[in-house]
């Protein structure tokens, strides 16, 4: 138990913390975009699942690393598409609207998994990336700035989401919408547009989150690779109060968990791993519990927008 | 809520309609990926339904794959009824597959007759307590339940397989070294009782179908159904006439659980005969597709379910007769839920365009 105090254990941890919060923080990021507007898209992990395919397949048969990520931006996107157009225009019901969408890249990916790779194999994905300078301030160069570029794009996500929601005409517009779509609309703001935007911003973080795992944290694919990851995603978005530095701290502590748990098994604490793994979802069902963060809810969250309905 | 209060108002003979053109269309999008995957798709369909209810064998496998489909889907039917999006399915399968297992094992030694009911009243209690968790945190805290099920879902995974792997390990698998992930097998006397011999079916999809009648008796013929449907209607008028909205929400998402439990203690002593990983299938998620095709009616779940499973059971037949991954059908799946809730929109606007041409023909006469 004394291992788990020694400092390359607790750096080790804090690295792990960092790179695992990557596929996270880009599918919550892109969620919390969706919802803001007032769209609850719950297909998060379908669409993860098709973009960590795209990425791995592409890279897999051309070695280059930017092709794939830029295929799982395409299919995110597509995957968006298809999203906004069965609940924004079509104004299906939101929830089970995502639950199909899951159920579609999940099916669509483990499809073109058995038929073009068939069995596990690995690329080599991005490599760590030791920013000069920075790198090498003991210990917290070692935790920070020893990873691969989508790890530090995904921390450098947070405060962009936060200027494009807080200092832009965008995110009052965003805002408007998922508050008060019909004052916004009355307004000349295009409820339909932003809602379409939003959520195709919010698919192509999900497919750049799949593809952070297939090719830079985990480099290979297999069906269902992310595990239910993406709901997680959708849940940490309401933990973080709809808000990226909620966010931020939301998924820095699920992660945390999660390195913790991860070197408990390494260094063989006596603590069942699979009792440790539920840990963070006991956590954040606690958590969501004691804050009451609804206030703060998007008004319009879950409502489709049709012009004249009030 | 807006969408379950149209399914609930459709006459019946378009809530028929849109499922089945919406069926219509993902079978010709498959038929387009499977010309992308170098099958032909007259072929491989005939090889889905053959496979499906050509035989004997393939529609008394239908059946057993439609039982845990139209259980969880009863619960589905249950909460969407109360406007509760239940995503819990998985892990209140699992529940009650764990708690259902646990209990044969342990009082092995009673006989037959009081030891399955009673096995699996414990499934339908512990998927009952997974249900109720996120029930009373809705009820009493406002968490949005479709989270809280989600966090439910992936604690159970865990805590199953754990369980698995530590105090529930079959003593065999140590034994023999490899340690599989799975439980001891479960006396005979647990087992359900076979329907055909020479099949899998077992006496678990008489009891779903059962259950089908009670459910439409309790939301149609009781006033603790009455009161859940209305709080699915129409919260705030529930709220006005007294109905204890929170209350009957906790409940839903109760019984939800419970019948998704009964799901999973169902496929223990009915099919595997043991817990083993992946215990749940996905019926979770896809009693879901059964519930909403049936129109979130408890008796058009029946028919529902059974194409469902008649469609999985084909799937394997398929891969195997030309080689097309059964993956394909789960993708369809996906797309028949996205093509029944998009289309809630069309149907709605024909039904005001019938009012105003109704109102408009009283008017002439």
């Amino acid at each position: 138990m004394t291992d788990i105090f020694r400092l390359p254990v607790v750096i080790g941890i804090l690295f792990s913390a960092i790179r695992l919060a990557t596929p996270y923080l880009y599918a919550t990021i892109g969620e919390m975009f969706a919802q803001r507007s007032g769209v609850l898209n719950l297909g998060v992990d379908g669409i993860m699942l098709v973009g960590a395919y795209a990425a791995f397949f592409v890279v897999l048969n051309t070695g280059n690393l930017w092709l794939g990520l830029l295929a799982a931006v395409v299919v995110g996107l597509l995957m968006g598409l298809l999203m906004a157009f069965i609940s924004v225009t079509l104004q299906a019901e939101q929830g089970i609207s995502g639950i199909g969408l899951y159920m579609f890249g999940l099916g669509l990916s483990s499809l073109l998994f058995k038929v073009t790779i068939g069995t596990v194999k690995t690329v080599s994905g991005f490599p760590p990336l030791k920013i000069p300078w920075l790198g090498d301030i003991p210990v917290i160069g070692q935790i920070l700035f020893q990873h691969s570029l989508p790890v530090y794009g995904a921390f450098l996500l947070v405060p962009l989401a936060w200027w494009v929601l807080e200092k832009t005409t965008w995110g009052l517009k965003i805002k408007a919408v998922g508050q008060n779509p019909a004052a916004a609309d009355s307004l000349g703001v295009s409820v339909i547009g932003v809602r379409y935007l939003c959520v195709c911003l919010g698919a192509v973080l999900a497919g750049i989150a799949g593809a952070s795992l297939s090719i830079a944290l985990t480099n290979l694919f297999q069906e269902n690779l992310t595990a239910g990851l993406g709901f997680i995603a959708v849940a940490l978005v309401y933990f973080g109060g709809w808000r990226p530095l909620g966010i931020l701290a939301g998924t820095l502590l699920f992660s945390s968990v999660n390195a913790l748990q991860l070197w408990m098994q390494v260094l063989g604490v006596k603590i069942p791993s699979d009792v440790a793994v539920m840990l963070p979802y006991i956590l954040t069902i606690a958590v969501l519990a004691v804050m009451v963060n609804r206030a703060r809810q998007p008004a319009a969250l879950n409502k489709p927008f049709e012009r004249g309905e009030g | 809520m807006a969408f379950l209060a149209k399914v609930r108002n459709n006459p019946i003979f378009i809530s028929a309609l849109i499922p089945l053109g919406a069926m219509v269309v993902a079978l010709l999008i498959g038929a387009v990926m499977l010309l992308f995957l170098r099958a032909h798709p007259l072929q491989a369909y005939a090889a889905l339904i053959g496979g499906a209810l050509g035989d004997v064998s393939g529609l008394t496998q239908s059946a057993v794959k439609a039982t845990p489909l139209l259980l969880v889907g009863l619960g589905i039917v249950i909460a969407f009824r109360a406007s509760v999006i239940n995503i819990g399915g998985e892990g209140q399968i699992i529940a009650g597959a764990l708690l259902g297992t646990w209990f044969a094992l342990t009082f092995r030694t009673w006989p037959g007759w009081l030891l399955i009911p009673a096995t699996l009243l414990a499934g339908f209690f512990a998927g009952m307590v997974w249900g109720f968790i996120p029930g009373i945190l809705k009820a009493r805290l406002s968490v949005n339940e479709i989270l809280s099920t989600v966090m439910m879902n992936a604690i159970a995974l865990q805590l199953m397989n754990y369980l698995l792997r530590g105090p529930m390990i079959d003593p065999a698998g140590i034994k023999a070294g490899t340690y599989l992930a799975q439980s001891e097998r479960l006396p005979e006397q647990v087992w359900l009782p076979r329907l055909v011999p020479q099949t899998l079916l077992h006496s678990g999809a008489i009891l779903a179908i059962v259950l089908a009648v009670v459910v439409y008796i309790f939301l149609w013929r009781t006033t603790i159904g009455y009161r859940l449907r209305a709080v699915g209607l129409n919260p705030d008028a529930a709220r006005y006439a007294g109905i204890r909205v929170p209350f009957y929400q906790a409940l839903s998402l109760t019984l939800a659980g419970g019948f998704a439990g009964l799901a999973g203690v169902v496929e223990v002593i009915g099919v595997q005969h043991r817990l083993l990983q992946g215990i749940t299938s996905g019926y979770g998620f896809s009693g879901i597709v059964a519930a909403l095709f049936g129109g979130l009616h408890p008796i058009g779940a029946i028919p529902a379910a059974y194409l469902f499973g008649a469609l999985l059971v084909g799937a394997d037949k398929m891969q195997r007769a030309v080689q097309v991954p059964s993956a394909l059908v789960d993708t369809l799946l996906g797309l028949i839920v996205l093509f029944v809730v998009g289309s809630q929109l069309l149907s709605r606007r024909q039904a005001a365009r019938r009012a105003v041409e109704t109102t408009e023909s009283d008017k002439t006469a």
